[in-house]
């Protein structure tokens, strides 16, 4: 095959762990000249964390990183400059105070001097005409003034762009995200001619048909490895969409034997995101747990929360029966105090029923604190101890133990279970289905795909919309994959 | 599908919102003139400016400082109190041993270059520790000047004495500030590096650039326009207290708001902070002296107008941001 002289970059062995979790977990990958590998996976398949070891911004754990054809033990983002490795990043990484062609400057250290300002100019808006014709994209526009799309433009035109290094291999992530369909079909064009020059691509996109459409060679990531590594036309999209799923998903579901009809209990909760144009719509009865799946950040936490506004305010295409707790899935910004106590954590949202005339009475507080802790197994001595002296786990059971223990019959969570251990994940799970079975409302967005097997209904999102109602009986990874991503760009 | 147009501008397009931004301070401006000249057409001469103005520069100055600081989203609690530090050192050491003087106001440059690392370093809020800096600075200045007193060196005083024809020196004096410091800033290549690591440090980050230098340069050039500014401010009075600089702290974050600035994103005009400085210095003395409002309250009213300058620009970006 293709020899080793021809490798931009090869990865041997790359692990990346974070805490327990195992986000790289011994990745082999090489990406030669003039070829364009697609890179697909479901959530936390390691894609995003492989990307930032290609750009140098996550130094990995284990591992060696070999560009074309020698070994880069200290590698860093000045490496990577250095040696022509640019990256695409999914959250746009331009300066949105500054010009079209200062944004240029900051990628190239030597634009510098009288006029470096023109010269910015004309190589950033050289590469926009050459990749997005017509795009009216000045090098005088502030970034901040531009829509997304544009902005995306510029951002993928930089990348490109060359001063007194080449451009070896570029990362794109999700590029045709906030591109319309002409840009995007000018992207991809420009994508192949790339390749024709000699350049690497990593393709990264959820839209199966651009992976297959536009890649030599395409490459499925699962649970941090590579699974599969073959010829683009070797695969087609059931190829794909099989490769990334699980070996096994035939597992007993637990949701399956409280398999009443649906319909029977009231209705508690009804909402329809703001960009379904379809009639589908979220239901959720009593005693129901509804899982929201998809692929992260598409739609599903905005909507949880919209559901806990109109909880409290009047709000056009949601009808809320009942009050509602929420479960944050990011414990350190939007969770816990973290100058309170286990006791204050857990008490917060029931400060109501504990209340004595105008304060709030210790005795009731240890009451509930102690009830939940023996209720959530919260391992501690001392309630009354900070809550960061609890392990992750255990701070994501008191938050639990927030919503249950308040008087909330609705309750939100937006993936609550990351990065905590299997044992407590179970714990949690009983304890669910368990309230589940007095009454009261789970709505659980979830990136795992285990978890959705206790749910008893799931709505699959993409791009802000529903576009799969899966019973609990149907829902298997095969399908919920199926429907996340698109079938054609 | 995006627009058709075969041609692509080069060039920045009339933006009529960000015009009315750019435009805000010195229409601001404008209007504090005109109140003056209609309740004092005297005051509209070449010795009305050099007398109402004679106080802008040591606060445009200021104002820079502030500006630079604010440009890579921190903020300088301890400027008024180091331009007074500044002031008691020019009013004392730089005139009986300029050597020993000049030495000292150098090292108190490094020294806001080692906080701006401190705060960079240590993940530190610039408010506590310029805050904490204020009281340090404050006390310093006790130390060299324990009774108002002094005297500017003779050279400081000829400068800000000069009196250069058709125009005041003031106004001279706050168009090269303004000039070369837009140059500097807006029209440097590390000038944008460092506006941008104001913007979206990840992105200076990511593109290689050392995060820690940026905040480096940003206080040291805080420290040097601070130094300026004392200098300025003794070559007006003469004579210099280690109280004199204290109210420059509000007015220099005033400025720089007024002047179209942000708190945070990197959004900063240093032709605009002169133009707030200015403003501010004219609102502050000499339209309340001919509104005849009495000296006791002209503090307060002082703060009021400061209010409906600011609300006036919150109003006005946010209707532009709809």
């Amino acid at each position: 095959m293709v020899g080793q002289a021809t490798n931009i970059v090869r990865l041997d062995g790359v692990e990346k762990h974070f805490g327990a979790v195992r986000a790289l977990d011994g990745v082999d990958l090489r990406v030669d000249a003039g070829e364009c590998v697609g890179l697909v996976g479901h959530n936390g398949a390691g894609k995003s964390t492989l990307m930032h070891v290609l750009a140098g911004t996550l130094a990995p754990g284990q591992g060696r990183i070999t560009i074309a054809g020698s070994e880069q033990p200290g590698y860093s983002v000045s490496l990577a400059h250095e040696l022509g490795i640019r990256c695409v990043f999914q959250e746009l990484s331009l300066c949105p105070n500054l010009t079209v062609a200062e944004n240029a400057r900051v990628m190239h250290p030597g634009l510098t001097g009288i006029g470096w300002r023109r010269r910015a100019g004309d190589l950033i808006v050289g590469k926009l005409d050459e990749i997005f014709p017509g795009h009216g994209i000045g090098a005088g526009d502030v970034i901040s003034d531009l829509s997304i799309g544009r902005r995306q433009m510029v951002e993928v035109a930089r990348a490109f762009t060359e001063t007194d290094k080449p451009v070896k291999l570029v990362i794109l992530d999700e590029p045709t995200s906030s591109l319309d369909a002409h840009s995007a079909g000018q992207l991809l064009a420009f994508v192949r001619r790339a390749v024709a020059n000699g350049q690497g691509i990593i393709l990264i996109s959820h839209l199966l048909g651009e992976i297959l459409g536009n890649s030599d060679r395409v490459v499925v990531m699962r649970d941090g490895k590579v699974v599969v590594a073959d010829r683009a036309d070797a695969f087609d999209r059931d190829k794909l969409v099989a490769a990334m799923g699980a070996e096994h998903h035939e597992r007993a579901t637990p949701a399956a034997a409280a398999g009443a009809a649906r319909g029977e209990k009231p209705v508690r909760i009804r909402a329809r995101p703001e960009r379904q144009s379809d009639g589908a719509e979220l239901v959720a009865h009593q005693g129901e747990v509804i899982g929201l799946a998809g692929l992260a950040g598409h739609g599903q936490t905005r909507l949880l929360l919209q559901i806990f506004e109109a909880a409290y305010r009047r709000k056009a295409g949601f009808e809320v029966q009942a009050p509602v707790a929420f479960v944050a899935g990011d414990r350190q910004s939007d969770g816990v105090f973290p100058l309170w106590s286990i006791a204050e954590n857990v008490g917060i949202r029931s400060i109501a029923a504990m209340r004595k005339g105008l304060l709030i009475s210790p005795e009731r507080e240890a009451e509930l604190a102690d009830a939940w802790r023996q209720k959530m197994k919260i391992r501690t001595p001392d309630m009354n101890n900070p809550i960061l002296s609890l392990s992750g786990g255990n701070q994501q059971k008191a938050l639990f133990a927030r919503a249950l223990a308040s008087d909330a019959v609705i309750i939100l969570m937006d993936d609550p279970m990351r990065g905590v251990d299997i044992g407590t994940k179970l714990e949690v799970y009983d304890l669910i289905r368990e309230e589940a079975l007095k009454g009261r409302t789970f709505l659980w967005y979830t990136t795992e795909m285990d978890e959705l097997q206790n749910c008893d209904h799931v709505y699959v999102f993409r791009n802000g919309r529903i576009v799969a109602d899966l019973r609990s009986g149907e829902v298997t990874e095969e399908k919920v994959i199926q429907s996340s991503f698109k079938e054609v760009a | 599908m995006t627009s058709a147009a075969a041609s692509t501008p080069s060039r920045a397009r009339f933006n009529p919102r960000r015009a009315i931004r750019a435009a805000l301070p010195a229409v601001s401006l404008a209007l504090i003139l005109i109140a003056i000249a209609y309740l004092n057409p005297r005051a509209m001469s070449y010795l009305g400016f050099s007398l109402m103005l004679n106080l802008a520069i040591p606060i445009a100055l200021a104002t820079i400082a502030q500006m630079f600081v604010i440009a890579v989203n921190d903020l300088d609690l301890s400027i008024g109190t180091f331009v007074g530090f500044v002031g008691c050192v020019t009013a004392t050491y730089l005139n009986d041993e300029p050597a020993l003087g000049v030495l000292i106001l150098l090292g108190s440059i490094g020294i806001y270059a080692l906080l701006g690392a401190l705060i960079y370093v240590r993940d530190l809020p610039s408010i506590v520790v310029t805050l904490g800096m204020s009281f340090v600075w404050a006390g310093l200045a006790i130390l060299v000047l324990p009774r108002p007193g002094g005297r500017a060196p003779e050279w400081l005083s000829t400068i800000m004495g000069l009196k250069p024809p058709f125009v005041p020196f003031p106004i001279v004096a706050a168009v090269v500030i303004a000039v070369v410091v837009h140059i500097g800033l807006m029209r440097t290549s590390y000038g944008a590096i460092l506006r941008g690591a104001g913007g979206n440090p990840v992105a200076i980050r990511r593109a290689g650039w050392s995060l820690l230098k940026t905040k480096v340069v940003a206080f040291s050039l805080a420290g040097l326009f601070g130094v300026l500014s004392g200098l300025a401010l003794i070559g007006n009075t003469t004579s210099a207290d280690a109280n004199i600089g204290n109210g420059y702290t509000l007015l220099s974050i005033a400025g720089v708001i007024l002047g179209g600035g942000e708190f945070v994103g990197g959004r900063v005009s240093p032709i605009g902070a002169v133009i707030g400085a200015l403003t501010l210095a004219l609102a502050a003395n000499s339209l309340l002296q001919f509104m005849h409002i009495p000296p006791d309250w002209q503090v307060a009213a002082n703060g009021a107008i400061l209010i409906i300058v600011l609300a006036a620009r919150a109003l006005l970006t946010r209707r532009e941001s709809l």
